[in-house]
């Protein structure tokens, strides 16, 4: 199966999702300038993490008019996978691709530390590989990670399985003091209804390797690729 | 007409311009005498500096590498390239965009080299926490540092930051930079090539920053003076575009030389690349993209606009280099070309507004400045341990060092940093060392930054050496090889001869004790007259290290791992307490001499350390400093994901039991290790003559014991203590 890593001016997380696809995953990846318009070639599209086009307005707000993006919306419309990491996840949001909104940290400060995440969905192409309840330890990096929907909107994520990861605590247990940025309802990533869209906060990609002290990110990645040989 | 307003309120003196006189033979334009304020000031010229600047070795155990702007050395096919600078002036002015733009400068200086940054670290000094307006530059200067560290995508994975009532008037704001380039791709910032093209990229040019290096910096804050207008903004956006279209630029070969636009901008890079390549630059500065109407020529060549770099670009290949920077959406123009004459020539409408032979605007003028000890200091360094009471509650002691503002945790402030972007950081930031992995090799980085300012006022040789030789054992405690320094001199106003002597004096420590330990000092920077109304700061030489961990297998952590391992304390603990945290935090005494030092030991316990390291017989590691042994005990047992107990019941107390607690004696380590693997560990330590004593052992009870023979001395509840130490420095800010 074939990635391909869009880069956005201000990306910064780039390099780092085609490290772990290229050298971690051993698939094919390559990266998508964000003036491309052609994306048919890619089963797997990764918007990265960073700060796209400075974001000094609203994070991903500007590069929901990238030039890219109707491309992208096309990919994602014809069911091509699609995973938004941190700013990628932002941008998804701006776009209109998954539902919500992001508000900044409660603390109006950018956190970076590791967090623990409960899955809360294992049958989606980002999660097969994840146990139900299973707690992962991936890291976030963000100014503006507090998800927002509204309540009224709130029950239908459910009821559609969208709901994918919630920051919890080591043992799984939802609390106000590990809910890092006031996310509500805890909610850390989401897909869309037909679930090959996925919007994460935290970094898969700085987990996935041994050395870095958790591999539980690679197994987003695996799932991925797994779910296509299954396909 | 030249008036010696005119050169003075550009901080030249009157000599100063008598020698401008003797080297053009005439009288220089507007443009000429801004230009030699700059190149000749203290920021850019080093002229009071320079000559001890020569004492620092510049050879180690790795090879090293000394340029214009950042130095290294060579690992393997590698150059590992680093550089500290200081932003202090801009930051008490202007905290955010002083401290962001001082991030910027130091990151340019890095990816001129053709090195990606990999790494950012600081090293910070405010007033004490308690004044609001202390309060405010902490903030604003931690807010500078994330918005645009984070934005550009390095990650900034240590530093320090203390607090004393010296920085009050003046705050330190000390930045440094890794990167990592193919040795055989450094580039040198300089021109070469008659009739080669000079091209200028990035952001355009404005009225920001003008003065920022000769008036802002080379200066002591005095009472009422608004210099806003010398702070530089920064923009982290074009920064991280300038990134990779240099380093794509770079990849192509067309580029001869290059240098980025820091202080005093255009005039530095034009003049050093011709300098240091020993030819002429023509300039017309009619095309120099500029964002503001009506700029003076000598308001060009002085602006200090952010993200602006000079390249010198192969003739006919001008094209290739411009198309790549407008693809990230950046300027880049030709605005000139490499001459045969030696001269930078500027034209502004045609017409000549300067024409200086380019060594002589960066042959600053050296000076032989006075210098003579304190007189306070003799007085300074008498302390009567007899006349300070011991504690009656040690509890209470170590509960209040490490809520101290210079002991607590400094999580509030690196989780706002990102520090795992790039995902090469192994060793998070918190405490002594980093630890980065280099991709595509077996080896690891590990980088610190140190330095103990109150030793240095009390006694400056020997504080700096300890500066050293601390940096140097916080890289070992983590399995790695000292390879290299860099430094940041901060030191007030060197023409009086008070604070000249702690210059010279600290400088000579840090030449010893890289000398000592075989590593040389690859690039630096001084910032002097750091003083205000308010006084002058400690002397505070910074010094950044970085070190070598051969095998990945050899990264070791500083926290407990498992129960019933030994803890052992490498090293000896003397009755000094002067210049300690306790002293200074307990009973409000800043005073006696700083610790004693034996560079024999240290270099013992190194090899001692990264043996038992090589050889798998070390569990954890982490050395003793500040707040002394009882807070590396603490330490150790708090900061991996779960909280270890210690129950310490074999120290040695033939000294004071505050001394042995808390002193600051240096060269001693705690380390843990597995039973079965102490009598290997007694060996090495003995053919090293290493003092070596079991003094405990980790449990899993999260408590703190410490025993003097029956008597429970310490009996801490660590889940308590963690949470206070944790929480200690956010709850001093947000007041």
């Amino acid at each position: 199966m074939r990635f391909g890593v869009v880069v956005f001016p201000g990306s910064n997380c780039d390099q780092d999702c085609f490290y772990v696809i290229k050298e971690v995953l051993n698939e094919p990846v390559r990266y998508i300038w964000h003036k491309e318009k052609e994306l048919k070639d890619l089963d797997c599209i990764i918007l990265p993490g960073g700060f796209s086009y400075g974001d000094y307005l609203r994070a991903g707000s500007i590069a929901r008019f990238s030039p890219v993006m109707n491309a992208l919306v096309d990919f994602a419309r014809r069911g091509g996978l699609i995973i938004g990491i941190c700013n990628g996840f932002q941008i998804l949001l701006e776009v209109g691709l998954l539902p919500g909104a992001m508000l900044r940290n409660k603390s109006i400060h950018f956190i970076c530390k590791y967090v623990y995440l409960r899955v809360e969905n294992t049958q989606t192409p980002f999660t097969s590989l994840f146990r139900e309840g299973q707690v992962v330890r991936i890291p976030i990096a963000h100014n503006e990670g507090n998800y927002y929907i509204e309540d009224e909107k709130l029950p239908l994520l459910y009821n559609n399985k969208q709901v994918v990861f919630r920051y919890s605590d080591r043992e799984g247990r939802l609390k106000d003091e590990f809910n890092p940025n006031g996310a509500k309802d805890f909610i850390a990533g989401i897909v869309n209804k037909e679930a090959n869209v996925l919007g994460m906060m935290p970094h898969p990609e700085r987990s996935s390797e041994k050395i870095l002290g958790s591999e539980d990110g690679l197994l987003i990645f695996k799932s991925i690729v797994n779910w296509h040989k299954k396909r | 007409m030249i008036t010696k307003e005119i050169y003075r309120s550009l901080g030249l003196s009157d000599e100063e311009y008598q020698k401008i006189l003797e080297l053009l033979k005439r009288e220089p334009t507007l443009t000429e005498l801004a230009m030699f304020s700059v190149e000749w000031s203290e920021h850019c010229g080093y002229p009071r500096s320079r000559a001890y600047l020569s004492l620092f070795p510049k050879q180690g155990k790795y090879k090293a590498l000394i340029g214009e702007d950042a130095g290294g050395i060579i690992l393997d096919d590698l150059a590992i390239v680093f550089k500290m600078e200081s932003h202090n002036h801009p930051s008490q002015v202007e905290p955010k965009q002083g401290a962001a733009t001082g991030v910027g400068g130091i990151i340019r200086d890095i990816f001129t080299s053709g090195a990606r940054p990999i790494a950012l670290l600081n090293s910070l000094r405010f007033g004490k926490l308690e004044k609001p307006y202390n309060r405010y530059l902490f903030r604003g200067v931690v807010d500078g540092i994330q918005s645009y560290g984070n934005c550009v995508g390095i990650p900034t994975v240590g530093g320090e930051i203390y607090f004393d009532t010296s920085y009050t008037g003046n705050c330190l704001v000390n930045v440094m930079c890794v990167g990592i380039a193919p040795k055989d791709k450094l580039m040198r910032a300089q021109a070469k090539g008659e009739a080669n093209s000079i091209i200028y990229a990035g952001a355009s040019t404005g009225r920001d920053g003008i003065g920022g290096c000769s008036v802002l910096a080379s200066s002591e804050f005095k009472e009422g003076e608004e210099k806003r207008p010398t702070v530089q903004i920064g923009d982290p956006f074009t920064e991280k575009c300038l990134i990779e279209a240099t380093l794509e630029a770079i990849d192509t070969g067309a580029v001869v030389g290059i240098k980025d636009m820091g202080a005093a901008g255009l005039t530095c890079a034009s003049s050093e690349m011709a300098s240091s390549g020993g030819v002429g630059i023509e300039i017309d500065l009619d095309l120099v993209p500029r964002r503001e109407e009506g700029m003076s020529p000598w308001e060009l060549m002085m602006s200090e606009s952010q993200e602006r770099m000079l390249l010198c670009v192969k003739k006919q290949r001008e094209k290739e280099i411009i198309d790549i920077y407008s693809k990230w959406g950046l300027n880049a123009v030709v605005i000139g070309k490499v001459t045969g004459n030696k001269e930078l020539i500027l034209r502004d409408k045609g017409k000549i507004v300067a024409q200086i032979k380019a060594k002589d605007l960066t042959s600053a003028p050296l000076y032989d400045m006075p210098y003579k000890e304190p007189e306070y200091l003799e007085e300074l360094n008498k302390l009567d341990l007899n006349k300070i009471p011991k504690p009656q509650d040690y509890n209470e002691v170590i509960l209040k060092l490490l809520a101290s503002e210079n002991l607590s945790s400094r999580r509030w402030v690196y989780q706002q940093y990102d520090h795992m972007v790039q995902t090469n950081t192994v060793l998070l930031p918190g405490l002594g060392a980093s630890v980065l992995r280099i991709k595509g090799t077996n080896k690891a980085l590990a980088l610190t930054t140190d330095c103990n300012s109150i030793y240095c006022y009390l006694n400056p040789f020997r504080g700096a050496q300890i500066a050293v030789a601390e940096a140097c054992r916080n890289l070992v405690c983590v399995g790695a090889h000292p390879a290299g320094v860099t430094d940041c001199l901060n030191f007030g106003n060197p023409e009086k001869p008070d604070r000249f002597w702690y210059f010279k004096n600290c400088v000579e420590g840090i030449a010893s004790a890289c000398k000592f330990f075989n590593i040389p000092v690859v690039s630096g920077n001084v910032s002097f007259y750091n003083e205000s109304p308010q006084g002058v700061i400690k002397p505070t030489p910074t010094i950044g290290m970085v070190g070598i961990i051969s095998d990945l297998r050899f990264i070791t952590f500083p926290y407990f791992k498992d129960e019933g391992d030994l803890i052992i304390l490498l090293g000896k603990t003397y009755e000094e307490l002067g210049g300690s945290q306790y002293l200074k935090e307990i009973h409000n005494l800043i005073r006696g001499d700083a610790p004693s030092l034996d560079l024999s030991l240290e270099l013992a316990l190194k090899n001692t350390i990264l043996e038992g390291i090589k050889k798998s017989l070390i569990k954890s590691c982490l050395d003793c400093s500040e707040g002394g042994l009882a807070l590396s005990l603490f330490e150790a047992c708090v900061w991996g994901e779960s909280i270890k107990g210690a129950f310490i019941d074999n120290l040695e107390f033939n000294i004071r039991e505050d001394a042995v607690l808390f002193g600051e004696s240096t060269a001693r380590v705690v380390v843990s290790v597995s039973p079965e693997n102490l009598s290997s560990l007694e060996e090495i330590a003995r053919n090293y003559k290493v003092p070596l004593r079991v003094i405990g052992k980790v449990s899993d009870q999260a408590k703190l014991i410490i025993l003097k023979e029956k008597f429970c001395l310490v009996d801490l509840d660590l889940e308590k203590a963690y949470k206070l130490w944790r929480d200690s420095l956010e709850s001093l800010i947000m007041v």
